[in-house]
């Protein structure tokens, strides 16, 4: 295996919520510094792997897993594997957005707190929210509350917390389903200017979405016993023009949902 | 489609008769409420004309008496104070403390599902159970005696419960959403109670611990089976000194049958609603306070 061409892989990954299997055998491969974008019909498991990836599915107690997920070289899921180590490394931002009820300066310091930060908090907290579009915005209310802020900007707020961490990957669950249009074009260019520093996986069910901000998309599907499974991955371009699987096309197409 | 089963003519509303329906159950639902307040207010008016005049400073910060002029209920009502803060720095940390094991901590099995039942079961338990429990377990096994901290750590036990209730409902109240944003950035179980759940819990938890203290200042019951005191001419300085409290006072004067000390039993009610009040308000005010900033 050539260790730094692929960030996160998964190898045969099976993915149980007690007896029920969410994901069968799923073998994936993700580039650094790019955006993947994660397609298929609601239940097919995406948000499932998506979680893999940060361990946040530890959090529930009947989960359990079979297979292999590495981060660079290391397996994600050994027992020596430390899960907020990794969620420090992996950040993430939800669907609904999700600003703690405190002022905007300390939803971002919060992080940089936790995470042992040496530096100067204001500039990395001003940073922060310039890489996400939203200094100009808050500048002059950075002790404000974060809940007064309007939904899109919560969620560059989200944005900008979990980069205030400095991951090197950030998983994005359908970061702009609960936002308007407009919110959802500056999330989407917001994608668009952090891919390249940071590597980007997002779960999407829009599918132009998919088209306007991923490099490379992967398409799941359900079988009959409900587990979602990888049907295929390529770039995004070829995905959507020219996909190698009819599924993908009925799909995209939108012949099925 | 047969348009003719939809005419104008095979519709009647009977608009007039519905709304007086409504106006009906209106004037009952209003009159259900009136009562308790109707209720209320006469029982108020009455030991207030009754008992306001005795409400002066001598019956503040005099001791009981035989004379009903010169009696006071200071032994008491500082004896509901010490009560009240000893069963608080008892209860409150400990009911917190398991509120956050029950909700943060313990997984879900067997074990913590019949400590959740039997801690909602304890709450219902009659408060006189605690006072001979109380009795028996701390005055006479553990020998402390007909002292304060007996009363005070039976107390506690009264009014665990319900801080352990009130917190877990009010950790449930923080969202999920919460949590999982702070573990995301690698925060540990720890950071997450302390940094997260509790600051947008504590109204909450406040408003329990308040309202448990509440409960534990107006119990008669427990006190009379613990303390068995009336007629105190000292005031408690130390846990381990014997005490009385503003009901018990007040009960053994409305017992007598001189009017005068009916009066006297009238002015330490009214104070006793006052301390109560002021408590209820204070909680009020905390949970005001604080959730306009901790709202979604």
């Amino acid at each position: 295996m050539i260790a730094d061409e692929y960030i996160l892989s998964t190898n045969n990954l099976n993915v149980y919520y007690g007896t029920f299997q969410a994901l069968t055998d799923v073998t994936l491969k993700i580039k650094p510094h790019i955006v993947t974008a994660l397609i298929g019909p609601s239940g097919c498991g995406k948000s499932t792997l998506l979680r893999c990836f940060n361990r946040m599915n530890d959090l529930i107690p009947i989960f359990s897993l079979r297979g292999s997920i590495r981060y660079k070289n290391q397996e994600l899921y050994n027992q020596d594997t430390d899960a907020t180590t990794v969620r420090s490394q992996i950040g993430m931002v939800f669907q609904k957005p999700n600003p703690f009820p405190k002022s905007i300066y300390e939803n971002l310091a919060f992080g940089l707190r936790i995470n042992g930060y040496t530096g100067n908090y204001d500039e990395a907290i001003e940073n922060s929210l310039r890489r996400s579009a939203l200094w100009d915005e808050v500048k002059d209310r950075l002790n404000k509350s974060a809940i007064g802020l309007s939904g899109g900007q919560q969620q560059r707020l989200c944005i900008a917390r979990a980069l205030a961490v400095n991951p090197e990957v950030i998983l994005m669950d359908e970061p702009a389903s609960a936002l308007d249009p407009i919110a959802t074009l500056a999330i989407e260019e917001l994608i668009r200017e952090l891919s390249g520093s940071v590597t980007i996986v997002i779960v999407t069910h829009n599918m132009q979405q998919a088209g306007r901000v991923s490099d490379e998309t992967a398409f799941l599907m359900v079988n009959e016993n409900r587990a979602g499974y990888l049907v295929e991955h390529d770039d995004t371009q070829k995905i959507f023009t020219n996909p190698s699987e009819e599924r993908t096309e009925a799909y995209i197409t939108g012949r099925f949902s | 489609m047969d348009k003719n089963i939809f005419k104008k003519e095979h519709y009647n509303q009977h608009l007039t008769r519905r709304y007086s329906i409504g106006k009906i159950y209106f004037t009952i639902f209003f009159s259900c409420l009136m009562v308790g307040i109707i209720g209320l207010l006469i029982l108020l008016g009455q030991i207030f004309t009754q008992g306001v005049g005795m409400l002066t400073w001598t019956f503040i910060s005099s001791y009981p008496s035989r004379h009903p002029d010169q009696a006071g209920i200071l032994a008491a009502l500082v004896g509901s104070v010490w009560l009240m803060g000893l069963t608080g720095i008892l209860a409150v940390p400990f009911g917190i403390g398991t509120a956050i094991y029950l909700e943060e901590y313990a997984s879900k099995n067997k074990f913590t599902q019949f400590i959740e039942i039997n801690i909602s079961n304890l709450a219902g338990v009659p408060s006189i159970v605690y006072g001979l429990l109380g009795l028996a377990v701390f005055v006479e096994w553990l020998n402390m005696g007909r002292t304060l901290i007996a009363g005070a750590l039976t107390m506690a036990l009264l009014v665990m419960p319900i801080v352990i209730l009130a917190s877990r409902e009010a950790i449930r109240q923080v969202p999920i959403s919460h949590r999982e944003a702070a573990y995301a950035l690698g925060a540990t179980r720890w950071e997450v109670v302390k940094s997260i759940v509790l600051p947008s819990a504590i109204p909450g938890i406040m408003t329990g611990a308040i309202l448990s203290m509440s409960r534990a200042v107006g119990e008669a019951a427990p006190v009379l089976a613990i303390s068995a005191l009336v007629y105190l001419t000292f005031v408690p300085t130390d846990p381990l000194d014997r005490f009385t409290v503003m009901p018990i006072q007040i009960y053994n004067w409305i017992s007598r049958p001189q009017d005068e000390f009916r009066e006297l039993a009238a002015s330490g009610i009214i104070l006793l609603l006052v301390v109560l009040l002021s408590m209820n308000s204070v909680a009020i005010y905390i949970r005001s306070k604080y959730q306009t900033k901790s709202e979604e």
